[in-house]
């Protein structure tokens, strides 16, 4: 990705960026770089590195609390950053999806997980049209605060009503059936030197109470196949009918867009994959109560999205890496995590604008608006 | 229900005087997104500023109940000097740090809200630590009383000690109650006649009409923007005095909730509407009492949001429909 | 070609550095920390519980006897120092499960006060029961808690199981309540001692109502209340509501008895109900201060102020496990040592019974009076 998002009017002199060069490649090497890449991402939580570790936490459990966030934040850029509509309330489907599988295999019923979460994700993916149907024919900021109560009044529900465990929530969720085919090693680093540490193991998928790797391999491979849903979706007459909408909703419905039907669409597969984080959440916490599903969190979603660039699906994972990742590593700040969390915010909007790795669209878009601009008044400034 | 019936003129003034706050503070978000289109997250700070200048000069000047008249309408005028002035200047400073840097630099709007929302953050955690903040510069034993516990409730003496003056249905209206509504309504009307009459007031309406038109006709743009955030603050100033008389405890994550409630207000009149935030400040304020009665208070909040949706549902424009210069397009 | 090198270049260099590195076998022996007295086993405790946040406030104040009771430890045991290693959950159960993993990591810890709530606890308790890591909650007053089985759990005060029916006992024979109003604010605590209280008084109460964490005006529960015509009201909940909804209730006339739990027997309740406080009874499953007073001179030389809502415990629950520390336990022989404990503590004496649960249990009653909590006896 090139990084020259700044100085409209410097000529592009620039050597080839990262993104060039890797498209550059035969194909046959990126295959192979990307198996790497996934491969290294799977071990992770074991490699231990030293400076990316959480001291503070334990590793493989932020890792897993990061994974969901990526999640998340694919999920609702579908909604925020392709169909853009501004969405305060995501938090909701993430709970939906949560105490699905909580009502489902613990409270309720004891059906199987693997059968459960299909569930939850159709829950979510209805809640999500029952909840856009009557309002999505609002207008965009409208709709940010209908679906910030609409966060609030699942909330609600969920602490005053006896049947989804109240205040105290629902514990003791199964754990999804696991395999224990091998073992896989972690490295120590406490010696200064990486050491194979063959005493500390994770069992590539049994998912136990006090090992959250093979949670965290879980995430994983479902965001593997959420990206891959993700780019068939957006490259499809789909992902183009989301963009004219977005772009301009009365010129798409003029073209003969049904932008209703997509927005729909949008927010439904959106409110899916939230439902599918939150059964995920659920899942690896064993116990769910109301309070993990705090309106705050809808926030951070929403940060994790902009920040990293709506729109784009590799800059909304970075953001919501920065979101769930930073605020743990640095533990140490304690109390002032916060307070560095908004004033990050604050220096990111102002310096970075588009997000952290803005869509490739915009920045063509913003070239040609700063090219415009210059030929109207001679200087980009507004 | 019955208990609804019972004591409707109850439920009715105090909702009406929770609704004057929500009223005036709905004037800020609804007069920057008029001017901006945007919507000001961290308002619900600079709310909570004015509630702390409110509380700390009535500590300051020794404020305890059981004053004489004389005493008390002292207190109050300077609650009202010290959390107008605070909360404007925070509404400034607000506009200054985190909004017209983006506008310089034609930011998106979504990015302005992550601007809001990080202000909101850093703004609410220098309030909760303003203990650790007094304690670096050294003057946390001259302070100890104003930054004690900064996680915590901040409680005001009652220097207005409600009693009832008049009775309708059954409900002894106090004076407290009486105070914060007229109040209320008089800073309503004066502000409707700025906006209207001054011309100030006309520059504010017509960057909100059109800002391009507004500034090919001299209308300088910037400054029209901070007195809009100058004047959403001062209003937000008032509502911090009105409710640290009635409420009188507050705290550094007190304006989230009351910031979400306002905004809700600010949407159901219309948002950019000036009479719009006054009428969904006291609509909402009534159908929360109302509803609480009905169906217990737990549920307040989720009466307020579905009151939110039927209305948007019937009336995509809120009540009075969006018009700060007049309807826009 | 040249950028696939590029590529490639570091790739086989890290691969390299991997097979390079040696090997470390068997069970992990953590390696020797440099310094420290041979036999020293350089042992922690662990704090688990809100540090920052909403919540902290509750945390700190327990966490400040912990350090009481480690300095007593440390000043004893110059030569063998234990240390407080604190797991901050800002009491938000997502967080706890991956704090809780990290103590259980960590071998040179031998014990945990924590977790603080109750929501938490359920989060993590499971894996430090699976880790068999000893847990000795100084706050978490869910009786549920005490079911699950867990080898490790152990709680240092009475559950909302004993301190509800005292509440209700003191409603009906010392207030000589006929007519009361209970309000729980929907937590897991609040809501748990109030619908006990609801029960015991059955009949005699005349009104119900449910308030939000974090609410601030009560006007809709004033208006129900004095309408009632309660003499007394009951309030399941935390002192940052009971604050507010007393100085309202008072602001509109009402006259009854305000009575409430251990979650609002804390100064701030006072300091900022202010006159409104006055005559506020309060229930709490813990010991008046003056009954240690030795504890509470240090406490306050210490910190300059009077021991909070669950100092005591805190600086009790620490202290049982540098007890143990003492006595040569090591993690795994930690849990026995506790389950047989018995001992005077400054908050009861602390022993506890088959489930985890303190033995003995004696709930007491204070008002407010002058601005300060003063206990009034055992309710019995």
């Amino acid at each position: 990705m090139s990084t020259t998002t700044s100085a409209p009017a410097a000529p592009k002199k620039s050597s080839p960026g990262f993104r060039e060069r890797v498209d550059n490649l035969p194909k046959a090497v990126k295959i192979a770089l990307w198996v790497v890449f996934a491969f290294f991402l799977f071990l992770l939580p074991l490699l231990n590195i030293p400076f990316i570790t959480t001291e503070g936490s334990d590793f493989g459990g932020v890792l897993f609390t990061v994974a969901t966030y990526v999640l998340v934040a694919l999920g609702l850029n579908i909604v925020v950053g392709y169909a853009g509509l501004l969405d305060l309330g995501y938090v909701g489907f993430y709970a939906i999806g949560a105490y699905t599988i909580g009502v489902l295999t613990s409270e309720h019923a004891h059906m199987s997980w693997v059968v459960v979460v299909p569930i939850a994700i159709v829950v979510a993916m209805i809640s999500g049209i029952i909840l856009g149907a009557p309002t999505l024919r609002v207008r965009g900021d409208y709709l940010a605060i209908v679906t910030l109560g609409f966060g609030e009044i699942v909330r609600l529900t969920l602490v005053n009503s006896e049947w989804l465990g109240g205040a105290q929530g629902i514990s003791d969720i199964p754990k999804p059936p696991g395999l224990e085919l091998f073992e896989v090693p972690s490295i120590d680093w406490s010696s200064g030197a990486p050491v194979v540490d063959l005493g500390t193991t994770s069992t590539f998928l049994k998912f136990g109470i006090n090992d959250f790797v093979p949670y965290y391999w879980l995430a994983l491979g479902i965001i593997g196949l959420v990206l891959v849903f993700d780019i068939l979706v957006k490259s499809s007459r789909v992902g183009r009918a989301w963009e004219a909408t977005r772009e301009d909703e009365d010129a798409a419905e003029l073209m003969g867009v049904p932008t209703f039907r997509f927005k729909l669409l949008a927010f439904a597969l959106g409110a899916a994959i939230g439902g599918l984080s939150g059964a995920l959440f659920a899942t690896k916490a064993g116990f769910i109560s109301p309070d993990s599903f705090q309106l705050l969190l809808s926030i951070l979603f929403l940060a994790a999205v902009v920040v990293g660039g709506a729109g784009n699906r590799w800059g909304v994972i970075v953001g919501a890496i920065v979101v769930a990742y930073f605020p743990e590593r640095f533990r140490e700040f304690a109390d002032f995590r916060v307070l560095v969390f908004g004033l990050a915010l604050m220096l990111l909007a102002i310096f970075r604008p588009q997000g952290l790795l803005p869509p490739r669209r915009t920045v063509r878009a913003k070239r040609a608006d700063d090219r415009q601009a210059v030929l109207e008044e001679g200087e980009a400034h507004v | 229900m019955q208990n609804l019936i019972d004591n409707f003129f109850a439920y009715t003034i105090t909702g009406l005087t929770i609704g004057a706050v929500y009223a005036l503070v709905a004037l800020g978000y609804t007069l920057v997104y008029g001017v901006l289109r945007l919507i000001n997250f961290a308002h619900s700070e600079v709310f909570m500023y004015g509630t702390f200048a409110a509380l700390w000069v009535v500590m300051l000047l020794g404020g305890r109940p059981g004053a004489g008249v004389g005493q008390v309408v002292f207190w109050v005028a300077m609650m009202f000097v010290a959390a107008m002035a605070m909360s404007g200047f925070i509404a400034v400073l607000l506009e200054r740090v985190a909004y017209r840097p983006l506008r310089k630099r034609n930011a998106p709007p979504l990015i302005a809200l992550i601007s809001a929302i990080g202000a909101s953050f850093v703004l609410a955690e220098i309030m909760g630590l303003r203990s650790r903040i007094t304690g670096w510069v050294g003057l946390d034993d001259n302070l100890r009383d104003y930054v004690r516990n900064s996680r915590n409730n901040a409680g005001m003496p009652t220097i207005i000690a409600p009693q009832p003056i008049f009775t309708i249905g059954g409900y002894h209206v106090t004076n407290v109650d009486v105070f914060v509504i007229v109040g209320a309504i008089v800073i309503m009307i004066i502000l409707d006649q700025f906006v209207k009459r001054s011309r100030l007031g006309r520059g504010i309406r017509a960057v909100a009409m059109d800002p391009e038109s507004a500034a090919l006709m001299g209308v300088n743009r910037d400054r029209v923007i901070q007195v809009t955030f100058l004047v959403g603050g001062l209003m937000a100033g008032a509502a911090a005095v009105f409710y640290m008389l009635k409420i009188g405890i507050t705290r550094y994550d007190a304006g989230f909730i009351l910031g979400v409630k306002a905004f809700t207000a600010a949407v159901l009149g219309g948002i950019g509407n000036l009479r719009g935030a006054l009428l969904g400040g006291f609509i909402l304020g009534l159908a929360e009492n109302y509803g609480s009665a009905v169906v217990g208070s737990q549920w307040k909040d989720v009466v307020a949001f579905v009151l939110l949706v039927l209305i948007l549902l019937f009336r995509p424009t809120g009540l009075l429909g969006e018009s700060l210069g007049k309807a826009r397009a | 070609m040249r950028s696939t090198l590029k590529f490639a270049v570091p790739l086989a260099v890290a691969a390299l550095a991997l097979g390079a590195c040696g090997t470390k076998g068997g069970d992990t022996a953590t390696p020797a920390a440099s310094g420290g007295a041979a036999a020293c086993g350089n042992y922690k405790i662990g704090m688990f519980g809100a540090l920052t946040g909403p919540n902290a406030n509750l945390g700190i104040y327990i966490q400040n006897g912990v350090n009481l009771a480690l300095d007593d430890y440390n000043k004893k045991h110059a030569d063998c120092k234990v240390t407080l290693e604190n797991y901050d959950s800002q009491g938000d159960p997502t967080q706890a499960p991956a704090l809780a993993k990290k103590a259980i990591d960590d071998k040179k810890v031998v014990g945990i006060v924590g977790p603080a709530f109750s929501g938490e606890s359920k989060a993590a308790d499971p894996a430090f029961n699976e880790a068999g890591l000893v847990t000795i909650t100084p706050s978490a007053t869910n009786p549920k808690l005490a079911e699950n089985g867990w080898k490790t759990f152990f709680r240092a005060l009475g559950n909302d199981a004993t301190q509800g029916p005292a509440a209700a006992k003191y409603i009906k024979d010392t207030i000589k309540s006929t007519k009361t109003f209970v309000i729980d604010d929907a937590s897991e605590y609040g809501k748990g001692l109030a619908d006990i209280v609801r029960q015991d008084l059955g009949s005699q109460v005349i009104g119900n109502d449910t308030i939000q964490q974090k609410q601030t005006d009560f006007s809709a529960s004033v208006t129900k209340v004095t309408s009632s015509g309660a003499d007394a009201l009951f309030f399941g909940g935390y002192s940052p509501e009971a604050a507010p909804l007393i100085k309202q209730l008072r602001d509109a006339g009402w006259k009854g008895t305000f009575v409430v739990a251990d979650g609002v027997k804390d100064q701030s309740f006072i300091d900022n109900a202010k006159d409104a406080a006055e005559g506020t009874i309060i229930t709490c499953p813990c010991v008046p201060a003056d009954v240690a007073p030795e504890f509470q001179a240090a406490y306050k030389a210490k910190y300059n102020e009077d021991p909070n809502t669950y100092s005591g415990e805190g600086y009790d629950s620490a202290t049982i496990l540098l007890d143990g520390i003492a006595a040569g336990k090591d993690r795994s022989s930690m849990v026995d040592f506790v389950k047989s404990y018995d001992k005077k503590g400054v908050t009861k004496q602390l022993k506890f019974d088959a489930k985890g649960e303190s033995a003995d249990i004696k709930v007491f009653a204070y008002k407010v009076e002058g601005g300060k909590i003063v206990g009034t006896g055992e309710i019995k």
